[in-house]
């Protein structure tokens, strides 16, 4: 057992036994459905506009040459200078290069998966950058030195008392138990940073390929200050964020709003097609867009998953994945985490190291059914489970399934089989729960059903 | 071989083998977004029901003098920013307070400073209570979200009832040469970090008036 899935089973049996870590996801979680259901009922086809976004992304991603080279020639025209990274590593390379010729002291950030996806933060402050996040819950998170709990609400598994103290002792700010004051305090923390910021580090949530100009999301205004006031801006994006045309936003904008926080359209959703143009009177002077591919292309590679390179990030999977639920975000050790995380991590970062988020899923299929833009979810996680075996086969899993197979096919074994549980039931007291139990997965927490007293078929056979 | 044509040269062989169209494998090809969207019906009514929600203040008025002096007594302004604009210039000047007029550069740290952003907008969108803006008609990147209260003026005519229909009118407008910034602004800045509870101002501005004439 690898120390990733050694963690994940620690963890998870810790978080799903935590009443109190329950109690704030789940009341957290109700707001989000209350609102995401009131806003969904208001389209006059929800299921068409999926089927939509499902068909544009399918479009985007499987015309994605043709898209990148479109949304970097029209970005290039304008000003931007393009990276293309094809590892994390690269990608920390371009940044931390920009970065040093900039001779920065301070970099703002919003909110950027991809960032936490390539671990930026890490390799900036260990070159002796100062880097702020400017998102409030990746702020509470960063004070906290921990990894975003959630795609979108990344400071969801933490009370407003945990922040307060927090604030007291980082900031040194006096205690409340009001949000609001909360949320003051870390306002006037970051106005300063975001004025004296010399780099703004942002991400992305759609890429036009027809317009070249990057679409950000958010309800803060936080990136819109880390896009607008430092000279020099980088935005950090995964090849797959194209969308084909601008007025497709007409229909994501309000789609991802829904899915991800319950909301008809978020606060700000803002394009930037280059750095400051002539006639405009603020802007950065550089504006980097960074394309980051980073195990993506085997994704891509995968015809029968490709459709998970369609995700928005809204985090709608994950907020109705009953795993997610009980294990919590912290509990993958991924970037990315619920369903969708399950799916692409083992393509992101190995199958043989990563497989057993696959098998941490009850295949109910509410990932697939919320799902915005039709990703075939919990088929996938399936998908990845049997690609696993067939990468690695286990020989004792096969063995058992030929032996389950001869048995089966054979009543009479089967029934003799039938009889012998029976007998060996009597005894299963003794070692219930113990390592001694074959059942222990299922017994250590539950009791096994008692095996009913006669077949169907016995029953059958005798009201003939 | 550089990075990029590395990565598209990776992006096309991966793309040899055709992927499974989405959903039950047809694919419709219709785009008919506005009859999927929420519905709007009467686009003010509209506007003023999603403005209501988001709590931003919009009122339809006949002067912008009037209703920004009323608005400025009622704040207490001390000092305000702007744009050069057909509406938002006289409205400014009219208020005798000092003005910054960001058009040929500013200082960062006086439009901080100031207690209000007036600028003009492109569009307002009744589905969603949007105000669309750019940063070559409405004062750059920063006016409309630095300084804490964010003030629209715009005119009765600039309402559009959807989504498709603004992005319609930026591709008529800029089509051939977009500003660097084009912002869809729906109501006062928020963020539900803290136990999904709502508050305003988390960042941008805490309020968000629309004066329409």
């Amino acid at each position: 057992m690898n120390a990733f899935v050694r963690g994940f089973k620690e963890d998870a049996t810790r978080l799903a036994g935590d009443l109190r870590h329950r109690g704030l996801i789940q009341a957290a979680l109700n707001k989000y459905y209350g609102a995401r259901d009131v806003k969904k009922s208001k389209y006059q086809s929800w299921e068409d506009a999926r089927q939509a976004a499902a068909e544009i992304k399918w479009e985007a991603i499987n015309t994605l040459d043709k898209c990148l080279v479109d949304f970097t020639a029209k970005l290039e025209a304008r000003g931007t200078r393009v990276h293309w990274a094809g590892t994390a590593e690269q990608a920390r390379a371009i940044v931390l290069n920009i970065v040093r010729e900039k001779k920065a002291r301070s970099i703002i950030k919003s909110k950027a998966m991809t960032s936490e996806e390539i671990r930026l933060n890490d390799a900036l402050e260990h070159a002796g950058f100062e880097v702020v996040e400017s998102d409030l819950g990746e702020y509470i998170v960063q004070l906290r030195k921990q990894a975003p709990y959630h795609i979108v609400f990344p400071a969801m598994h933490l009370t407003r008392g945990e922040i307060s103290e927090l604030f007291e002792r980082e900031l040194g700010s006096a205690p409340t138990d009001s949000p609001e004051e909360l949320t003051m305090i870390a306002r006037r923390a970051l106005r300063s940073k975001y004025i004296a910021a010399d780099i703004g580090i942002t991400g992305a949530n759609f890429a036009i390929a027809e317009t070249g100009m990057i679409s950000i999301t958010e309800n803060e205004g936080n990136a819109r200050l880390t896009a607008a006031l430092p000279k020099t801006v980088i935005t950090l994006l995964g090849i797959e964020k194209v969308l084909p045309r601008l007025e497709d936003l007409a229909l994501f904008l309000p789609m991802l709003a829904t899915a991800g926080a319950g909301q008809t359209l978020t606060c700000y959703n803002t394009l930037y097609g280059g750095p400051r143009q002539p006639g405009e009177c603020d802007g950065p002077e550089e504006y980097h867009v960074l394309l980051l591919d980073n195990k993506r292309t085997h994704l891509l590679a995968d015809a029968e998953q490709r459709d998970a390179l369609h995700c928005i990030r809204c985090g709608a999977c994950l907020n109705v994945c009953p795993i997610y639920k009980n294990v919590g975000g912290h509990t993958y050790g991924t970037t990315y985490s619920g369903p969708i995380g399950s799916v692409i991590t083992p393509h992101l970062r190995g199958l043989q190291e990563w497989k057993h988020l696959s098998d941490a899923s009850s295949l109910c299929g509410a990932c697939t059914e919320t799902c915005p833009v039709k990703i075939n979810l919990h088929h996938h996680l399936l998908h990845n489970r049997r690609n696993a075996v067939r990468q690695n086969p286990v020989w004792w899993e096969k063995l058992a399934f030929i032996g389950f197979a001869f048995i089966v096919n054979r009543p009479v074994l089967y029934d003799i089989g039938k009889k012998l549980a029976r007998i060996g039931q009597l005894f299963h007291p003794l070692i219930k729960g113990s390592p001694l139990d074959p059942a222990r997965a299922w017994t250590k927490t539950r009791d096994l059903p008692e095996l009913a007293e006669k077949s169907f078929h016995e029953l059958w056979r005798e009201r003939r | 071989m550089s990075e990029r044509e590395a990565i598209l040269g990776r992006v096309r062989e991966a793309l040899r083998i055709p992927a499974p169209l989405p959903g039950h494998g047809e694919r419709k090809g219709s785009r008919e977004f506005s009859r999927w969207l929420p519905p709007v019906g009467d686009s003010l009514e509209a506007f003023r029901a999603a403005s209501a929600e988001l709590r931003t203040d919009f009122r339809l008025v006949d002067s912008p003098e009037a209703a920004l002096a009323e608005l400025r007594a009622a704040e207490g302004w001390k000092k305000i920013a702007t744009h050069r604009g057909e509406l938002t210039t006289p409205a400014c000047a009219s208020l005798g307070l000092p003005v910054l007029t960001v058009d040929s550069g500013y200082d960062v740290q006086d439009l901080e400073a100031c207690d209000a952003g007036v600028t003009e907008c492109d569009a307002l969108v009744a589905q969603t209570g949007t105000v669309v803006l750019t940063s070559r008609q409405a004062g750059g990147r920063a006016l409309s979200v630095l300084p804490p209260h964010h003030v629209v003026l715009a005119r009765r005519a600039q309402l559009l009832p959807d989504l498709p229909a603004a992005f319609a009118l930026l591709k008529e407008r800029y089509g051939a040469n977009y500003p660097s910034m084009i912002a869809l602004i729906t109501g006062p800045s928020r963020t539900g970090d803290i136990e999904r509870i709502l508050v305003l101002g988390a960042h941008g501005p805490k309020k968000l008036t629309i004066f329409c004439l």
